[in-house]
């Protein structure tokens, strides 16, 4: 039995996946939700087979609830009713992406590719949301979960990020938030002309640095408006002197 | 800054011009016997060509009483009065530049003195010449800064109205609004009929204002009104609707498609981000030769950013901007969780003449 969950925040909308779906006799939808909150919320209580994924929701987006998302057997299938973006990039990853309004022969077709890629090992959730953004699209909200609650931490209030083994300490506002992703793979998400990586495991927001100081023989601190104090390593001085020499 | 002493052109030009006509001046005094050739180009020659800047200062006069404006019987006055108060002047400069030159030419003071009138008259002659000269520089400075001006509007409001034109049905809309007729044809047929058939009154009546320059507040508050009904379908009880609408201000005219996209803005940026609805209140009001359009909806705050946003209003200032200029304006801006976006315009009756 696939077991499958259907998200999208208009009633219509949801009613013709179910009716398409029930066709299906080896398909049970187990949920329904209405927006990317609990999306993430049902996803990881119920652990579906298959989702069914609106992109434009209340909340969070399509992307950013995949983005939250780990579960390792997931067939995702975007409905969308018109976004040029998305499509270049699903045909990466993503098992279908379809196009409201869909005939149901389409449907099944999408159908028919879920159960196929079910049968292999599918890609990662989060490296999906992250294939379907696209090159040339920076993240402008970074989605945290913490227990039952997602945090939305909006990119221009970030102000520094640190590496912690596995996981990623984001700095907002005198608040932390922990996610568990490499630093490397968030530095390549964020506004490289915003965003700077200072350190092997510091990423600091320019608009932040408030001055440099120098530290030991080969290293220096970069001083943030609220005082924290950032290392700085020699490769990261060379490449922060010339972004912020750039900004004037 | 003056349009002759902003361009060494023009001003050779015009030296060269007074120099011709200060030695016609001083031929005729020469060939009435007034003076002889030689004074005539030592004594009166200089003094009459230095007369040419003084002169200049006329575009001042010209400038603070424009043809046109000024009320002929000043204008008669100021006329009269300025060049024969500048003549006067200048005979006296005349008159003592010649006593002065009385040492080498004998007698020349006095024979100017007899030539008062003559010289008086000349001067005036000048002075009316220059004040002609400068009127005919303003008015063509006028239009040609007037025909730039129509030139720079004229394309502004042909880019807006193609624009709005290009934007006028929201695929998203037409899309989404297709998906849920597809839900209903099995869910509820006769919905999905009702559906159908608002969205093709809504797409009929665009494509019916589209090449229309002005249409009647009515039917733009009708084609929002068509366009919220489909919507209504498509997101049941989330949306909710609101009217406060003046019956009076029903016959003014507006440009085609400037409330709609607003309109769908407080739906998309709206509704379409809140699970548990929301209003979109529409309200119209006429007072004092003004209307007054007000789209207002709650949003999230916080929800995750919409590509292409603010095209919309930019193209509605634009289209404002183009046919009314400072006299229409449109403020946008949320606050706490209300978005209000308010139009002013014109109340007009019927279009502007061209």
């Amino acid at each position: 039995m696939i077991r499958a969950v259907i998200v999208d925040d208009e009633d219509l909308a949801r009613a013709v996946a179910r009716e398409f779906l029930s066709a299906h006799a080896d398909i049970e939808v187990v949920a329904e939700c209405s927006n990317g909150f609990e999306c993430v919320k049902t996803v990881q209580e119920l652990k579906p087979d298959l989702l069914l994924l609106d992109i434009q929701m209340p909340k969070l987006d399509g992307f950013e609830a995949l983005e939250l998302l780990d579960a390792e057997r997931l067939a995702v299938v975007f409905l969308t009713a018109y976004d040029q973006y998305a499509m270049r990039a699903f045909e990466i990853h993503a098992v279908d992406y379809l196009l409201k309004p869909f005939s149901k022969q389409r449907f099944d077709a999408a159908i028919e590719r879920a159960r196929a890629r079910l049968g292999q090992s599918p890609p990662r959730a989060a490296d999906l949301a992250a294939a379907a953004r696209g090159p040339g699209q920076f993240l402008e909200r970074i989605v945290v979960q913490d227990g039952a609650r997602v945090h939305v931490v909006a990119a221009d209030k970030l102000d520094w990020v640190e590496a912690q083994d596995d996981y990623v300490s984001l700095h907002s506002q005198g608040r932390e938030y922990l996610k568990q992703q490499t630093i490397s793979s968030l530095e390549e998400r964020l506004d490289p002309s915003r965003f700077l990586r200072i350190h092997r495991s510091v990423i600091v927001n320019l608009e932040r640095v408030a001055r440099i100081e120098p530290y030991t023989k080969d290293s220096r601190l970069a001083i943030l408006a609220n005082g924290t104090k950032l290392p700085v390593s020699r490769a990261g001085y060379a490449r922060l002197k010339e972004m912020l020499d750039a900004r004037g | 800054m003056h349009p002759i002493l902003a361009s060494r052109g023009r001003l050779a030009l015009y030296l060269t011009a007074w120099m011709s006509l200060v030695a016609l001046f001083v031929s005729i005094l020469a060939l009435a016997g007034v003076v002889g050739w030689v004074e005539g180009a030592a004594v009166v020659g200089p003094v009459y060509f230095l007369y040419s800047f003084f002169c200049l200062s006329t575009w001042h006069l010209c400038r603070a009483f424009p043809l046109g404006v000024a009320r002929t019987p000043v204008l008669v006055a100021v006329l009269a009065a300025a060049p024969a108060a500048m003549s006067a002047g200048w005979v006296a400069v005349l008159s003592a530049h010649a006593s002065f030159a009385a040492r080498w030419f004998p007698t020349v003071d006095q024979r100017l003195a007899h030539a008062g009138p003559a010289l008086f008259g000349g001067g005036v002659f000048f002075a009316l010449l220059a004040i002609a000269m400068h009127y005919v520089l303003l008015a063509f400075e006028a239009s040609r800064e007037a025909q730039k001006r129509e030139g720079v509007a004229r394309l502004a409001a042909r880019d807006a109205e193609l624009r709005a034109l290009k934007a006028q049905v929201n695929p998203h809309f037409l899309f989404n609004s297709l998906h849920s007729i597809s839900a209903l044809t099995s869910i509820d047929p006769a919905q999905a009929r009702e559906m159908c058939i608002l969205l093709a009154d809504f797409l009929r009546l665009t494509l019916a204002v589209g090449d229309k320059t002005s249409i009647r507040l009515g039917e733009e508050l009708a084609l929002a009104r068509n366009y919220l009904a489909v919507e209504k379908i498509r997101f049941r009880a989330r949306l909710r609707v609101e009217e406060d609408l003046a019956p009076e201000c029903d016959n003014f005219v507006v440009p085609p498609l400037l409330l709609q996209p607003l309109v769908e803005n407080a739906v998309r940026h709206g509704v379409a981000t809140l699970s548990d609805g929301a209003f979109v209140r529409i309200s119209a009001a006429c007072a004092s030769g003004a209307l007054r359009l007000v789209v207002e909806n709650n949003f999230d705050p916080e929800a995750p950013p919409r590509r292409s946003g603010g095209l919309g209003l930019k193209n509605v200032r634009e289209r404002l901007k183009a046919r009314h200029g400072a006299q229409a304006r449109l403020d946008a801006a949320p606050r706490d969780d209300v978005f209000r976006a308010a139009l002013e315009l014109p109340a007009q009756t019927e279009e502007p003449s061209k």
